[in-house]
Parts: C-alpha cells; sequence; structure tokens
C-alpha cells in the first residue's frame, strides 16, 4: 500500500514510476483517513463528557461492541465493492447462532434438548451463512432478482423465523466452546477483538494484493469491461455473497458469546449500522470504489458515537436522534472531502 | 506470460494478422454477412466502410470472437480462431476498441492495462504493483503513449481512454487491432494524435482494421479499404487506387428502390413566415458531440433537415435548442426572445415541441395509456378549473385528434404505451409533441427503429404540421427522413460542412458531404 519502490535502487523506469506515485498515494490515504479528525474530535469530547471514557475497560468495551458490527461491515463492504448488497445479512447475524445454539443448549435453557457437541453447533453456525449466502448469490446474480427487494424479503423471513423459533424467548446456558469467541480475551483484548482486526487486514490485503480483489473492484467499477476482460464476474460476485454471508455468521456468534445467549431480536436493525459505517467509510455504494481502512474507520467512528452518546447524560429517548445527526454530518463531510478529489 | 517487452517492428514480410474466409452469418431472417472475404496484414490500416446496417458490427463481432460465423472461417495469426469460450486466448490475439469505453472506471491507468492478469509470474494470484506498474509505464514508453499509469482512469480522457485499451491489447500480445470509429468523439487536435499513434502502431508490425464513416480519414491513414453494403463485400483494393467517387458508389450501391439518385422531397415549398428558431454562433461541448461556432435559421413553414453522422453534433444542436444542455458559447432564440440556457421547461413554455433521439428514456411514460402520454405536454389546457382537475373530455379530445392525424394502432387510448409496437409508440411521442401546437418543432431521429407503414405515417404528420406552418428542425442521419425538408444544412465534426437550399438534392452529393469529403460543386455556407 505504501510506495514500495521509494529509496531503494531501482531502474530508471521504474523508480520514474515510484516518483510520481507518491503524490497521489498520499491523496488517495488522505482520501481514506478523511474519519480520523472526526475520530479524535469524539476521543476529546468523550473525555470531557464523561471521565470513565478513557479507562481500558471502557476503551475494550467499544472495541468489543465494535467488533461484531465490524465482521459485518466487512461483508458488507465487499457485497457493496462488487456493485450489490444485502440487507438480509443482519438476518444471517441472528438466525445463524441461534440454530447452533438450539441445537446444543438443553431444554431448559430453550434448547432443543439434542445437547450436541458445541463443535458441531459452530459448524452449523457457519454452515447457516453458507446455505443464506449461496442462495441470495443465486437468485441475485444469476436469477437477475432486485438486490433491494429480495435480501429486504430474506431478511424479512429470516428475522421472523428467529422470532418464530424462539417465540420470544431466549436460549441461554451455553458451553464454553460457542461462546468463546465472544467472551474470552487474548493479553487483556477480546477475542472478537483480534479476529475482527484480523479479518479487516486479511480483506484489505486480499482486495490490494489478490487477483480476485481487484476483480472485484474491476466488477463493481464496470460490469461490461470485467466480464470483457474475461473475469468469470458471475461466479466472483456469488462467491462473495457467500463469504459475506459467513462473516455475518460469525459476527452474530461473535455477540451471542458476548451477552452469553441468543435473544429474539439478535440482529434486527443491525443493517442501518452497518451501511452506515460502510458508506462514511468511503465504499460507494455504486460499486468498485472503497477501502477497507475507511470501512474501518466507520466502524471505530459509529462505536465511539454509541458509547460516547451511552455515557453521556443525554436521555436514553434521544440517542437515536442524535445517532442518526452525528451519521448525517458524517456522510456530509465524507462528501465534501471524496468528491473534491474526484 | 512475459509481456512482448520488445515488440521489435518485425514487419519485413507482412503476414495476415486477422482473417475472414467466406463468412456469413444470419441472424433470423436479416443475412448480415454474406459470404465476405477479408484479411488485414501486419503492418497495415485496412479501412471498413459502409452505411449503417451493412455488416460492420457484425464482421467485428465473427472477428473478435464475440458470435461464431454460420459459414466460412476466421483465422488469427494465421492461425485457426479459438473456440469462443476460451476468451483468454482471443484477447491474446485481437482487440476491439469500441466507441463506448471499455476501462474500469475507480481503477488505475495499470491496472487497467493488467486487467484480470498475472503480475507475478504465471500461476500466481497475488497483484504485484510494484512490476505491473512499471510493466504498464514500459508499454507506454515503448509505444510512445504520454499516460501516468497511476491516474485514476475514470479521470482520462475518451483519447486517453482508447490509448489505455490499445495498451491493454498490446500488452497482452494482441498485433490485430479493430479499431470502431475511433474519432467520432475526439476534437480535431486528438484526431491527429490518433493518426500518429495509428501510423506509429503500423510501424511496430501491428495491423488494424479502421472503421470510419469519416472518408477523409480512410484516405489519410489507411492502406486498402473494404467496403460493405447489405452483408456483402462489394469493393476492396488500395486506397490510392479507389476514388473518392467510386468508394461511395459502392456504399450506396443501385438506384434505390424509390427514386434514382435524387431523394424524394416536397414539391413546392410555399410561403415562408417569420423566423421562428434562430441559432447564432452556437458552441457546445459534449461528450455525444461537440458543437463549434454553428448559426442556423427556421421560419415558419420551412423544415430544416440537420444531417450530420453519430457525434458530428448535429443531436447536440437540438439538446440545446430544447435546453437539456448549457451552451458554451452563442444564443438561441424563439419567437425573437432568447432562451434561457438548461432550461427545458422554459424552453418548451416559448412555444416548442420536441421528439426526443431516445423515444424510451425520454420519450413517454410506459405505463401509462396512450391518451394521457399525448396530452402529458397539454396538462394546463384540459384542467382548466380551479381545482385543477384534468377533464377527460377534454383529454380524450385532444388525444383522439392526434390519434387519428398520426394513424396510431392501439385498442383503445386507455392502453398502456408500453404494450405498443415500437412505430406507433414513436407516434405517441410525435403526438405528444404537435398536441400543444407549438410554433417550432425539434425533431430527433423520429424514424430510427421504426416499421415502414409507421415511418410514413410520422413523416406525413410532420410534413403536415409544416405545411400548415409550423417550423420544423428535423435532425436526422437517415436519407429518408428528407423527404419532408424545404433545406438542409450538414455537419460534419462539429461544424456546418454545408448547406442545401431547395430539393431535389443529388444523393450521392449529400452522402459525400455528410462523410466529410467535399467534391466540388456543394453549396458551401
Amino acid at each position: 500500500m505504501t510506495d514500495t519502490t521509494a529509496g531503494r535502487p531501482a531502474k530508471k523506469s521504474g523508480s520514474e514510476v515510484g516518483r510520481r506515485n507518491w503524490r497521489l498515494t498520499i491523496l488517495s490515504w488522505f482520501r481514506e483517513l478523511t474519519l480520523v479528525p472526526v475520530i479524535v474530535v469524539l476521543m476529546i469530547a468523550g473525555a470531557i463528557v464523561n471521565p470513565v471514557f478513557f479507562t481500558t475497560s471502557n476503551l475494550i468495551n467499544v472495541a468489543e461492541g465494535g467488533a461484531a458490527l465490524g465482521m459485518v461491515v466487512v461483508a458488507e463492504s465487499l457485497i457493496l465493492l462488487t456493485g450489490k448488497f444485502d440487507i438480509s445479512l443482519q438476518g444471517t447475524f441472528g438466525l445463524a447462532p441461534l440454530l447452533g445454539a438450539w441445537l446444543i443448549a438443553p431444554k431448559a435453557s430453550e434448547g432443543l434438548g439434542t445437547q450436541w457437541n458445541p463443535w458441531v453447533g459452530l459448524l452449523v453456525v457457519l454452515a447457516v451463512g453458507l446455505i443464506v449466502g449461496t442462495f441470495n448469490g443465486f437468485l441475485v446474480i444469476k436469477a437477475n432478482f432486485n438486490a433491494f427487494i429480495f435480501t429486504l424479503a430474506m431478511s424479512i423471513l429470516l428475522t421472523g423465523l428467529q422470532l418464530g423459533w424462539l417465540g420470544g424467548q431466549t436460549i441461554y446456558d451455553l458451553p464454553a466452546a460457542f461462546i468463546y469467541i465472544g467472551s474470552e480475551s487474548w493479553f487483556g483484548i477480546p477475542v472478537s477483538v483480534w479476529i475482527t482486526v484480523a479479518t479487516f487486514a486479511v480483506a484489505a490485503a486480499f482486495l490490494r494484493y489478490h487477483r480476485v480483489g481487484r476483480a472485484m473492484y474491476a466488477i463493481g467499477g464496470s460490469l461490461e469491461a470485467a466480464r470483457a476482460a474475461g473475469i468469470k464476474v458471475d461466479r466472483i460476485r456469488i462467491g462473495v455473497f457467500m463469504v459475506a454471508s459467513v462473516l455475518a455468521a460469525v459476527g452474530g456468534l461473535m455477540q451471542a458469546g458476548r451477552v452469553t445467549a441468543v435473544t429474539a431480536g439478535q440482529g434486527s436493525n443491525l443493517i442501518f449500522g452497518v451501511f452506515a459505517a460502510a458508506v462514511i467509510g468511503g465504499i460507494s455504494l455504486e460499486g468498485g470504489r472503497g477501502r477497507m481502512v475507511g470501512a474501518l474507520t466507520g466502524v471505530i467512528l459509529l462505536s465511539l458515537v454509541t458509547n460516547i452518546l451511552t455515557l453521556s447524560s443525554i436521555s436514553s429517548t434521544w440517542i437515536d436522534a442524535v445517532d442518526g445527526a452525528i451519521i448525517l454530518i458524517a456522510l456530509g463531510l465524507a462528501r465534501i472531502i471524496g468528491t473534491e478529489h474526484v | 506470460m512475459q509481456v512482448h517487452s520488445s515488440a521489435g517492428p518485425a514487419n519485413d514480410q507482412p503476414v495476415p494478422v486477422g482473417e475472414a474466409e467466406g463468412v456469413s452469418k444470419t441472424f433470423g431472417e436479416t443475412r448480415a454477412l454474406i459470404d465476405v472475404s477479408l484479411n488485414v496484414l501486419s503492418g497495415e490500416c485496412h479501412g471498413l466502410v459502409g452505411r449503417n446496417g451493412a455488416g460492420k458490427s457484425t464482421l467485428v463481432t465473427l472477428l473478435t470472437g464475440l458470435a461464431r460465423p454460420d459459414r466460412g472461417t476466421i483465422r488469427l495469426s494465421a492461425q485457426a480462431a479459438p473456440s469462443l469460450a476460451d476468451r483468454g486466448a482471443w484477447l491474446a490475439k485481437v482487440a476491439c476498441v469500441y466507441q463506448k469505453s471499455m476501462v474500469v472506471p475507480p481503477l488505475t491507468v495499470a491496472e487497467n492495462v493488467f486487467l484480470n492478469r498475472p503480475t507475478n509470474g504465471e500461476r500466481s494470484p497475488v497483484v504485484n504493483w510494484r512490476r505491473m506498474r512499471e510493466r504498464a509505464h514500459d508499454v507506454m514508453l515503448e509505444w510512445g503513449f504520454d499516460i501516468d499509469v497511476d491516474q485514476e482512469a475514470g479521470r482520462l480522457t475518451v483519447e486517453q481512454r482508447q490509448i489505455v485499451e490499445i495498451a491493454r491489447a498490446l500488452s497482452i500480445g494482441a498485433r490485430f487491432l479493430i479499431l470502431d470509429e475511433p474519432t467520432a468523439s475526439l476534437e480535431k487536435a486528438a484526431v491527429e494524435r490518433l493518426f500518429d499513434r495509428v501510423r506509429r502502431l503500423r510501424e511496430g508490425g501491428v495491423g488494424i482494421l479502421y472503421i470510419s464513416h469519416h472518408l477523409e480519414e480512410i484516405y489519410e491513414i489507411c492502406d486498402r479499404v473494404s467496403v460493405l453494403r447489405d452483408g456483402e463485400l462489394v469493393l476492396s483494393g488500395q486506397v490510392a487506387k479507389v476514388s473518392q467517387e467510386n468508394l461511395v458508389a459502392a456504399m450506396i450501391g443501385n438506384a434505390p428502390p424509390r427514386s434514382a439518385s435524387e431523394i424524394d422531397a416536397v414539391d413546392e415549398v410555399g410561403a415562408l413566415g417569420e423566423r421562428r428558431l434562430q441559432v447564432s454562433h452556437l458552441s457546445v461541448r459534449s461528450r455525444s458531440g461537440s458543437v463549434d461556432d454553428v448559426s442556423l435559421e427556421v421560419r415558419a413553414g420551412e423544415c430544416l433537415g440537420l444531417l450530420g453522422l453519430e457525434g458530428s453534433g448535429s443531436s447536440t444542436v437540438a439538446d440545446a435548442v430544447v435546453g437539456l444542455i448549457k451552451p458554451a458559447a452563442g444564443t438561441i432564440s424563439i419567437n425573437g426572445k432568447v432562451v434561457p440556457p438548461g432550461k427545458v421547461d422554459a424552453v418548451l413554455r416559448l412555444g416548442v415541441g420536441y421528439v426526443p433521439q431516445d423515444r424510451h428514456a425520454r420519450g413517454f411514460a410506459p405505463q401509462l395509456g396512450v391518451g394521457e402520454n399525448i396530452t402529458l405536454s397539454v396538462l394546463d389546457r384540459i384542467s382548466r378549473n380551479v381545482l385543477g382537475v384534468v377533464s377527460s373530455e377534454a383529454r380524450d379530445r385532444i388525444a383522439e385528434e392526434q390519434a387519428s392525424k398520426l394513424q396510431i394502432v392501439a385498442r383503445s387510448l386507455d392502453q398502456p404505451v408500453a404494450s405498443l409496437s415500437g412505430g406507433n409508440q414513436q407516434k405517441v411521442v410525435v403526438g405528444r409533441a404537435l398536441a400543444p401546437n407549438p410554433s417550432v418543432l425539434v425533431v430527433v431521429n423520429p424514424t430510427v427503429g421504426v416499421d415502414v407503414a409507421s415511418k410514413e405515417a410520422l413523416l406525413d404528420a410532420v410534413g403536415q404540421a409544416r405545411t400548415a406552418g409550423m417550423a420544423v428542425l428535423l435532425v436526422s442521419d437517415d436519407f429518408e427522413d428528407l423527404r419532408i425538408c424545404t433545406r438542409l444544412q450538414v455537419m460534419v465534426r462539429g461544424k456546418t460542412a454545408g448547406e442545401f437550399e431547395r430539393p431535389p438534392w443529388d444523393r450521392q452529393r449529400l452522402i459525400a458531404a455528410v462523410e466529410g469529403l467535399q467534391p466540388a460543386g456543394v453549396d458551401q455556407g
């Protein structure tokens, strides 16, 4: 991502290429990091609002809250880059851990009573993600259903299943292996945060340095041109839907582990925050533009806002309104700085 | 696949880089190509000309592996063509630069050049940015293209995008390039630079199939020229040995069925009224064809045909007149009033009826009925009451009048326009433009994709409106449309290239003017 030829003896044409690239590299980084000043301002605001803000436990709390959201943001960003989107990721976020938990929890804590091995439960979680993603991918890409209405309907269906299945109850008393990634810590930092950060890093590297990653940008940038260049556009787009749903399922698992239960409402309304984080982070809804770094700053920003509002003395009934206003301001800011150079 | 970083000119012995031998292709009832044989040699620029529908694009799809010929064979670099499924093999041999850009805007130039190709060894899926940029840079250097490879492709000009596509093809190793109307949206200086590039490619041993409507370009840049007409190859030879007259004659062919060489035209022009539309020194910058200092006027009872190929700027003039696009310079006035630039509603209120080029995008509301569509332009007139409620009687009266005048075939006035045939849809669009009885009617390519009977009805209706005293500006590239015109103005590359007073007009001279040739005897404007 940084300039690899600078400061290194390279052949003549190479060094010339490298030198020219500096200006554009800095420019594109500048565009990605638009939100950093906003985040700094928010942190100062947080410190003023409540001294608790800058404690380790609170910051870890912010990170943990952002981890589950972050997984879904990575998932949605991948789909957005290829020029589509998936609203039902929030349904997968809720339903996948629910099915896994249901099969392994004892009857007394709202499980089925089969009490399968927790590892099987984890596999079920991933499998649900894979199945939903494959289904969405084929119907949106191959059968050419409109992504908005199809995944919206799918989302309603999944959330409905989740509610109906549990009858409004909560599955609790989950085995340690199942809630591990949502409840344990490594070196004082929650496992979920490690996993999400690693996912962002892998996704970023893949998008930047893998042929398929670049092909995703090409598909989102111009489907016809990508097809004409021999890129297998349908296969890649369906694959992205599948990967994204699996990531959303893992995000759901983190959430379940964090609260050591699966509620009937897990995941509802999550998708709005997901889109907001991706878009203010510079992922274009039109496809083909944006980077994981930007999406990550979007996640950080939203998590901070939620945390600061909770810590502040603002009445809880007003939190949503303030949340919405801040997202709008961030969008405006991203737009101003983003379009200036495009 | 190490890129040919030294594509040294190996043009001692020209070899065919692309060949079609006896190819035929039929689409349904249409015989698009009939037994066509043509080859392009390395180091050669081979011109391909023909009127619209002559089969040029079909030949391109066969040569680039997007379709298979029904009969005959395609060979690339003297080898049998790969199977259609193997896109990679085709891309390594031949590339076509279409008018429609095939670059991916958000990616850099270097990425576009290496789109979907390994940059870190044949099998590695890793993208090696440094190598990719260096190699893209080398390709640019080698062929003398001056483009920063780190730039985002979306910020490039049309000319630069063409270069990126050419560089992509060359770096894959293709030595057979098809340029489809490459100058259509280029300015004069850019055209010169393109010619330099074509010469350099030729010297480098690349074979080019050059498709253009502008015949003077063929004479300037091509070695050989082939002419397609109605799917057949009617002429092929050294450019130096083909005279312009013969070339144009080959394109037009024998006398068209309607008349000999003259275009059918209105018999009597009638008395002209006051000046209704005046365009003076109009200049517009537009992707779809810029306009450079064009003036024209249309009087009541007159139909001015503005004739030009796609990209010549003729339709841009119409867009500017109705306010769809803001001019860079010049004024447009209607009935003596200067129109506010870029405000369609204000222009239409000054008394302009408008039949847009693309009826699907701008022409009608597909779910609404025939009657509602026709009266969209006169909603104020059919809802003259305090509440603004539309009177269905008034609506039906106006709609019926237009429907019968244009011979619209529909089950009822309520039938949704989307379910009508193309010809009848277009009649609805024309009916809507005529309904308010405008003083100026602007019509752009009214008969594209319309059956013969509808075509006659449409032209008759516009012709009658003119006889009744309307001022009509008809923008078209179809000579059949010109029979209702009383005067012609020809545009080439954004400029007025000739004016023709009073019919009858000679078809051959008109074509020569439209295609950018300038044979003696054209009345210069």
